[in-house]
């Protein structure tokens, strides 16, 4: 495999021109640049997995594709014809349908509204329910989905909604219909079910772009396959001509990292642990399980210890982090700390056991944009203390000047707000609130994501010496070179189930891209897993 | 919303299981409750009080409620996208005193009612822009024009007008017999047709549709390709209209135009519209429903005339009960089925 962006399969049998040619198109947005001169093409009676981690541009694309975003450069040709979208009743007209990851529908419409509303029959100047009740009967019976078309949508199961929201799509007679994860709230037998609709559909020409995190699904549907990553191609491959793990690294991709200093040190702490003492179990969760997020997990993690969690996005590593911390509640399972069984409902409950959880979305879920750095600070030791114990101003100043020194917070002044800070430093800010309330296990969910490589080698640095000093931590990143770096043991998911436990002794970056594609394939490594 | 699967409800159709269905369904739950309680209350009504059970009794409600009618079927547009109108009543007293003046002033009633139904769906005209361009917060809107219109009515004249038009007047006088020694008024007949108008936009057109599309989720309407901008602003230019329609009755009713009339009815109309199953979060609801909300208001009032030796305040507490009832009966029918 070529690590060039010109990598192109060949055109299928025939050469039947594209459907769809998207040459060179670049979208950015304030600060970031989506898409960068990507190509992508779709050929008749192809279904073509599109392929990426978080961040990639995979949706950036699609939106590109059905309207919804304008490009900056580059053009769009439908059936050799170029064209511009301002909008998705356009692209819908244009014959491009989409069923988006959210079903788009209208859950307090009966399903044959859901099907026809906007192309509905008439009758002397109204809709003639009945005709409408008619065609959209005819319409899902094609789907094999025997459902009452006068029943209110949201009475049925998501799996079902997707169906009616492929049922509308179809009846548009769309050349392309774009599935944007439409597996992720699907069952075994809903998702085969669906797989036969889409095959039908490719039977009869229509082009089918289809986008899941699921691996064996993308390999079981898709003829072709597109990588994109940091909102480049990576190259566009046959998927039977693509071997799993040579899948999977064309999407994390390695990256040359000036870090290599650091290597070395974790790596002789590792030799302490694995030859010294084993550490006390501080957290211990078994069989921890959230319907339609995480399968049953046992995962431990020790006094001290960094527990690196690896998988692709959606495997379940951020679910797993949000139920140990407390954000999300566990359908099963117990949850033991410091060999105490507990139930944690809320995140407030949790850090009162001082299980701090830093969320992977910075933005939403992390830093208050409209505070100031001090504030953002001592937002989480406040909500501790409780509201009517005000930390004085002269602590709160201490404390953040402290933080702002002791990890290098590039701001003009304490007074500064975060929402003027770089990701790196707002990332940092957001690490400084969580020890300011003295965590014993500190969970951070891709604390590294979209900053740069200096402030990447601080945080990993921090983490590193916080876990010399004997806090735990549980760390999430997409990319593998840091898991390996500073984890003194690495859990392994994929699809939502745990595929392996292993200790970190000079594990190689190849050995976790295969446990990530394919599960545990190597025999030595099988003494790890966990049943 | 969870991934649990309910699966088809309507496999096993025997009866029994269909009526809880019915009944416990967001779309039609709350309004059958209503009618249920409508029918209990006639008929306790008609235990407890001589001359209760007649038909013009139940007419009544009918006469001294049709403006409250037309200004629920306005709301109801505006509740089932998911949108509030607070100025309702003042825009009814707007029109009321709009009518007098000009009246006063010997324009032709004709001319009058028109110009009235222009300014005031103008002005929702206006207040659905501000919504949909500017993305102002549908209360906030409403609440201010509910100000500019009741300060409008200040300017146009600060004590009550009295209505002397021979129009107005024989529309306050005439009855219209239904034999039985039965009998309506005409505004009775403008309220129903209003009614009937509306059952039909909202059910036979794809503009009543999208009402209830942008009320479900207005994203998804928009992706599916549905006006859900244009419905958006309609929805007030119709509740505009339909407030002028009200104040018009209103007039015809009492006979003068006043500032400070139908303070508060902007609340009644909304009470009206959820009692009779209107989800206020919108996408759920029927205007016939609304129009049995109105009853149901109306039938408190009657009984506790009734009764005699209540205090009208009483009708302010059960109507008060009533809402936090439906809106507690709402909340667990949706949280049920999602």
């Amino acid at each position: 495999m070529t690590d060039t962006a010109s990598t192109r399969a060949p055109a299928p049998q025939g050469n039947p021109d594209p459907v769809v040619e998207m040459t060179d198109i670049s979208i950015s947005f304030p600060g970031v640049k989506a898409l960068d001169s990507v190509d992508f093409r779709m050929f008749p009676g192809e279904v073509h997995s599109l392929m990426g981690e978080n961040g990639a541009g995979k949706s950036t694309l699609i939106k590109a594709l059905t309207g919804v975003y304008s490009i900056d450069s580059g053009v769009v040709r439908l059936g050799g014809l170029q064209v511009t979208f301002s909008g998705p009743a356009q692209a819908q007209a244009a014959g491009i349908s989409t069923v988006y990851q959210e079903v788009n529908l209208l859950g307090n419409l009966t399903v044959a509204e859901n099907v026809m509303l906007g192309r509905e029959p008439r009758r002397r100047g109204g809709i003639d329910w009945k005709a409408m009740r008619q065609r959209a009967a005819e319409i899902l019976e094609g789907l094999h989905l025997d459902i009452d078309p006068a029943s209110l949508l949201n009475s049925h199961s998501l799996a079902i909604q997707q169906l009616v929201a492929i049922a509308r799509a179809i009846d548009i007679q769309a050349k392309i219909l774009i599935l944007d994860e439409p597996t992720s709230s699907l069952d075994v037998e809903e998702v085969a079910e669906l797989f036969r609709v889409i095959r039908s559909l490719k039977e009869s020409g229509v082009a089918i772009l289809f986008v899941s995190h699921f691996l064996d699904q993308v390999y079981e549907i898709s003829d072709r396959l597109t990588v994109l990553r940091n909102g480049q191609l990576v190259g566009e491959y046959m998927t039977d001509e693509l071997l799993r793990i040579d899948l999977v690294q064309a999407m994390i991709g390695k990256e040359l990292s000036a870090l290599d200093d650091l290597g070395s040190r974790v790596h002789s702490a590792e030799g302490e642990t694995a030859t010294g003492s084993v550490p006390e179990t501080f957290v211990a969760a078994k069989a921890i399980t959230r319907k339609g997020a995480i399968s049953p997990v046992d995962i431990t993690i020790g006094a001290g210890e960094v527990v690196g969690l690896a998988g692709l996005l959606g495997s379940g590593r951020t679910e797993v982090a949000r139920l140990i911390g407390g954000v999300d509640r566990p359908d099963g399972g117990q949850l033991k700390v410091d060999g105490r069984p507990l139930r944690l409902r809320t995140p407030r409950q949790a850090i009162k056991h001082r299980i701090a959880y830093s969320s992977e979305n910075r933005r939403a879920e992390g830093i208050v944009d409209e505070l100031t750095v001090r504030d953002n600070i001592v937002l989480a030791l406040q909500a501790d203390r409780g509201w009517f114990r005000p930390i004085p101003r002269k602590r709160q100043d201490e404390l953040a000047a402290s933080y702002i020194e002791a990890l290098n917070i590039k701001t003009p002044s304490a007074d500064a707000l975060v929402r003027n800070l770089s990701g790196g430093n707002q990332q940092k800010v957001l690490l400084a609130r969580w020890l300011a309330i003295a965590p014993r296990l500190l969970i951070l969910d891709e604390p590294t994501r979209g900053i740069d490589v200096g402030a990447k080698a601080e945080i990993q640095k921090l983490v590193y010496s916080l876990a010399e000093n004997g806090m735990s931590v549980l760390f999430i990143s997409a990319e593998l070179e840091e898991v390996l770096r500073l984890s003194n043991r690495i859990v392994v998911l994929r699809d939502r189930k745990k595929v392996a436990d292993l200790v970190n002794d000079g594990i190689g970056v190849d050995q976790l891209l295969a446990l990530i594609a394919e599960g545990a394939a190597e025999p030595e490594l099988e003494a790890g897993v966990a049943s | 919303m969870s991934a649990v699967a309910t699966g088809p409800v309507a496999t096993g159709r025997n009866l029994g299981a269909r009526i809880v269905d019915v009944f416990t369904s967001p779309k039609s739950g709350p309004v059958l409750v209503t009618g249920v309680l409508f029918l209990l209350m006639f008929a306790v009504g008609g235990v407890r009080y001589r001359g209760f059970l007649s038909g013009q009794v139940f007419l009544n409600l009918f006469i001294d409620n049709a403006y409250l009618i037309v200004l629920a079927i306005g709301m109801t547009f505006v509740i089932l996208t998911g949108g509030i109108d607070l100025s309702v009543g003042a825009v009814v007293a707007l029109s009321t005193i709009i009518a007098a003046r000009l009246l006063q002033a010997g324009w032709s009633p004709g001319v009058v009612i028109l110009l009235i139904l222009a300014i005031t769906s103008a002005l929702g005209l206006l207040v659905g822009l501000m919504i949909h361009v500017f993305e102002v917060q549908p209360f906030i809107a409403t609440l201010a024009a509910m100000f500019l219109a009741r300060g409008l009515c200040y300017i146009i004249a600060k004590e009550s007008i009295t209505i002397d038009n021979p129009f107005f007047v024989s529309m306050a006088n005439v009855r219209i017999p239904l034999g039985y020694r039965l009998s309506i008024t005409p505004s009775v007949i403008i309220a129903l047709l209003a009614l009937a108008v509306a059952v039909w936009v909202l059910q036979y057109t794809r503009f009543g549709r999208t009402t209830y599309a942008i009320g479900g989720s207005e994203q998804s309407g928009m992706l599916m390709g549905l006006p859900t901008s244009r419905t958006k602003v309609l929805v007030y230019v119709i509740s505009g209209f339909c407030s002028g329609l009200a104040g018009v009755l209103y007039a015809f009713y009492t006979l003068s135009g006043y500032a400070l009339t139908a303070v508060g009815t902007e609340l009644d109309a909304i009470a009206a519209v959820v009692i009779g199953g209107t989800l206020l979060t919108g996408g759920y609801g029927f205007v016939l429903g609304s129009a049995l909300g109105v009853l149901v208001l109306g039938l408190i009032q009657t009984i506790l005339s009734f009764e005699g030796s209540l205090s009208s305040w009483w009708t302010k507490i059960f109507i008060g009960a009533l809402l936090l009832v439906f809106i507690i009966l709402q909340k667990v029918l949706t949280s049920r089925r999602t």
